[in-house]
C-alpha cells in the first residue's frame, strides 16, 4: 500500500490527521488535522501538556489505533487503510514501542520479554553479534536470566529499549521512556537512545515533559489541543 | 514461544492454577465418585448375594434385581424346591426395607443359611438367641458406633445387638426370619429363595426343572454366576440415565469453572494482554496462548480430580462405611478427562475472545 505522492526520505508522514475517541454518547476530538514529516533517522522530541494528543499521535503511527480522518504513512504502508491484522504486522516488525511504565512482561526474564518480540518479528535466531553490541552497550547482557522485578528502573527500562530494538524496526517510538527514572538513569537512557540514533541512524519520536529530555532530539515538535503548534523545523 | 508464556503464567501465578485446577478437579470427582458409587453400589449388592453361596435366585414376579424387598413368595416353597432333582439345598430370606436406602434388615433361618453360606463370622458376640436380638455387620457397627449389648432401632423397632459380624453378607443388619415377618405383618411369606445345586455342571438342570414348574410361571429365576453382568450399572436403564445426568451437571460445572476462572485470568492480565498486542501479538496467538492455558488447566484438573476420587472413597468408607460404596473406576479417568479438557477448552474460548478483541490501547492503561 504504498503511497505514490510520498517523498521517498520521509519514514512518517500525516496529512490533516484527526482522531475522535467515542464514549457511549459522548465524542473527544484527540487531534484535529495533525500534519507531521518525519525523516529517516531523525530524532524527534514531542512535547505539550497533558491531553495535548501526543500519545494519540503515537498510538496511531504505532498502529495501535486507526485515524479516524486524514492519513497517515508509516515507511510504505498507508495505516489508514490497514487492518487489524496489518497493523499487528506493523508493530511486530516496523515500528517498536518504549513506554514509560516499561510494560515488560513480569513472568518472563528479561531475555524472554527480548525473545518474545523476535518471535513476534519473524526473526527465529538467536542472538546476532550486532544485537550482542547493543546488549553489551546497554548494560544488560548479564541480566538476562533477571525477572523484571530483579531489576532495577533504569536496568527494566534498558531491557524493554532491547526488546524494541531487536526486531531492527524503522521507527522507535518512545513514550515518557524517562518518566518513572531518576535523573541519573534518565541520563542513560537518554544517551543511549541518542548513540543508537548517531550510530545505526534509528529514527526516534519520544514524547517527554521534560525540557532537558527534549534538548536530545534533532527538533522539537510542540503540540497543543490536539494540534501541532510548532513542528520545530522552521515551517 | 507459547509454551514458555503458559509455563510461566502458570508457575508465577501458584493461588489462581491451584484454585482453577481444584476447581476442575471438583467436576472431575463429582463425575468420577458418582459412577464409581453406582458402581460399587451394584458390586457391593451383587458381592454380598454372591456371598450367600447359592447358584440360583428366585424371586417374585414384578420384583427387580435393584431391589429384593417385598414377601410374595410363600414360605413353603424353599423346602418343595430342596426336593427337585439335583438341589443340594435352599434357604429363604426375608428383605425388609427400612427408613432409608441403607437401613434395610434381612430376616433368615439360620440353620439353612449358614448351611448354604458358612458360619457367620463373629468380631464380637453370637447370632441372635433372643426374639429381639439382631447382628450387624462390622461397617454397620463401625458407622454407628455401636457394640454387642447396644440397643439399636430398625424399622421403629427397639432391638438388642448381640453379635457384630464380619461384613459381605446380605445385609448390614439380621435378624430372624419369622420375627421380621410378624414385625412386617407378612407372616409365611418370604422375599428371596437361594437355591444350590449338588453340582456345579448341573445349575441349568435346575433352573430348567424351575423353569417348568407351572407354581413357578412369571417368578425371576437367576444363575448367580450372571448376577454381576446383570447388575452393570449400563445394564440398569435407570441408573444409566441417573449417571448421565450426573456427568451433564459436572460437565456444566466444569465448564462454568473453567470459564469464569479464565475470565478471571484475562482480567488479572489484562495489561499483559496490551503489551503483547503492542510487541505485535496477532489475535490468533493471544487465543492459542489462552486455549493453551486451559488445556493445562484441564489437564491438571483431571490429575487432581482423579486423585480426589481415591480420597472420596477413602472418606466414603472411614465414615460412612455401610452406607455407599465407592469404586474407583479407572476406564472412566479417560471419559472425564476428555470432559474436562471439553470443558476448560470451551469454557476459555468466550474470554479469549473478549482477549482478542481487547482494545490495546485501554489494555495498556489498565492497573
Amino acid at each position: 500500500m504504498a503511497n505514490p505522492d510520498s517523498k521517498p526520505d520521509l519514514i512518517i508522514e500525516t496529512r490533516n490527521l484527526g482522531k475522535v475517541y467515542r464514549t457511549g454518547k459522548v465524542s473527544v476530538e484527540a487531534l484535529r488535522g495533525v500534519n507531521l514529516a518525519v525523516k529517516r533517522g531523525e530524532f524527534v522530541s514531542v512535547v505539550g501538556p497533558s491531553g495535548s494528543g501526543k500519545s494519540t499521535l503515537f498510538h496511531i503511527i504505532g498502529g495501535l489505533t486507526p485515524p479516524t480522518s486524514g492519513s497517515v504513512r508509516v515507511e510504505s504502508f498507508d495505516l489508514a487503510k490497514l487492518t487489524d491484522s496489518g497493523r499487528t504486522r506493523l508493530r511486530a516488525k516496523t515500528v517498536s514501542f518504549v513506554f514509560q511504565k516499561f510494560n515488560l512482561l513480569p513472568n518472563l526474564t528479561a531475555g524472554q520479554n527480548i525473545d518474545l518480540a523476535r518471535y513476534f518479528g519473524g526473526n527465529r535466531q538467536s542472538d546476532t553479534s550486532e544485537f550482542d553490541d547493543i546488549l553489551e552497550k546497554l548494560g544488560i547482557r548479564n541480566r538476562l536470566s533477571h525477572l523484571p522485578s530483579e531489576l532495577s528502573g533504569g536496568e527494566q527500562q534498558r531491557v524493554a529499549i532491547a526488546r524494541a530494538l531487536v526486531n531492527h524496526p524503522a521507527i522507535l517510538l518512545a513514550d515518557e521512556p524517562t518518566g518513572n527514572l531518576d535523573s541519573a538513569n534518565s541520563d542513560a537512557v537518554l544517551k543511549i537512545l541518542r548513540d543508537l540514533n548517531d550510530r545505526i541512524g534509528q529514527t526516534i519520536l519520544m514524547i517527554t515533559h521534560n525540557p532537558e529530555a527534549a534538548a536530545y532530539g534533532h527538533r522539537m515538535v510542540r503540540m497543543r489541543d490536539g494540534a501541532i503548534v510548532d513542528s520545530g523545523d522552521g515551517s | 514461544m507459547i509454551a514458555t508464556l503458559v509455563r510461566s503464567n502458570v508457575s508465577h501465578r501458584p493461588v489462581r492454577t491451584l484454585l482453577s485446577t481444584l476447581l476442575i478437579g471438583i467436576a472431575v470427582t463429582l463425575i468420577l465418585a458418582l459412577v464409581g458409587v453406582s458402581r460399587g453400589m451394584t458390586e457391593d449388592s451383587t458381592q454380598r448375594t454372591r456371598a450367600v453361596g447359592a447358584d440360583i435366585m428366585l424371586r417374585a414376579p414384578g420384583t427387580s434385581l435393584m431391589s429384593f424387598s417385598g414377601t410374595a413368595i410363600p414360605q413353603s416353597f424353599p423346602a418343595a424346591l430342596a426336593k427337585l432333582p439335583h438341589v443340594a439345598m435352599t434357604t429363604g430370606v426375608v428383605n425388609q426395607e427400612g427408613a432409608s436406602l441403607f437401613d434395610g434388615v434381612t430376616g433368615i433361618d439360620p440353620v439353612t443359611f449358614q448351611a448354604m453360606s458358612g458360619a457367620f463370622i463373629f468380631d464380637e458376640g453370637h447370632i441372635f438367641e433372643k426374639p429381639d436380638d439382631i447382628i450387624i455387620d462390622s461397617y454397620y457397627a463401625q458407622q454407628l458406633k455401636k457394640h454387642v449389648g447396644d440397643q439399636l432401632t430398625v424399622l421403629n423397632a427397639p432391638w438388642n445387638i448381640s453379635g457384630i459380624y464380619q461384613p459381605g453378607k446380605l445385609a448390614h443388619a439380621i435378624t430372624r426370619m419369622d420375627v421380621l415377618q410378624k414385625l412386617s405383618g407378612n407372616t409365611g411369606k418370604i422375599s428371596v429363595v437361594y437355591i444350590k445345586a449338588d453340582d456345579p455342571a448341573q445349575v441349568d438342570t435346575v433352573i430348567k426343572e424351575l423353569q417348568d414348574l407351572p407354581a413357578l410361571q412369571n417368578y425371576g429365576i437367576t444363575r448367580m454366576a450372571d448376577l454381576t453382568t446383570l447388575m452393570n450399572p449400563n445394564n440398569i436403564p435407570a441408573l444409566r440415565i441417573f449417571i448421565r445426568v450426573v456427568i451433564g451437571i459436572a460437565v456444566l460445572i466444569g465448564f462454568a469453572v473453567t470459564s469464569l476462572s479464565m475470565y478471571m485470568a484475562i482480567l488479572q492480565r489484562t495489561r499483559e494482554i496490551g503489551i503483547l498486542k503492542s510487541l505485535g501479538g496477532s489475535r490468533g496467538f493471544i487465543m492459542r496462548l489462552i486455549l493453551a492455558e486451559a488445556v493445562i488447566l484441564g489437564l491438571g484438573g483431571t490429575l487432581v480430580g482423579i486423585l480426589l476420587s481415591f480420597a472420596t472413597k477413602w472418606l466414603l468408607h472411614v465414615f460412612v462405611p455401610a452406607s455407599m460404596p465407592q469404586a474407583i473406576a479407572p476406564d472412566w479417568w479417560w471419559y472425564a478427562g476428555l470432559i474436562a479438557l471439553a470443558a476448560a477448552t470451551l469454557g476459555a474460548i468466550y474470554p479469549g475472545y473478549i482477549a482478542v478483541r481487547q482494545d490495546p490501547i485501554e489494555a495498556l492503561a489498565y492497573e
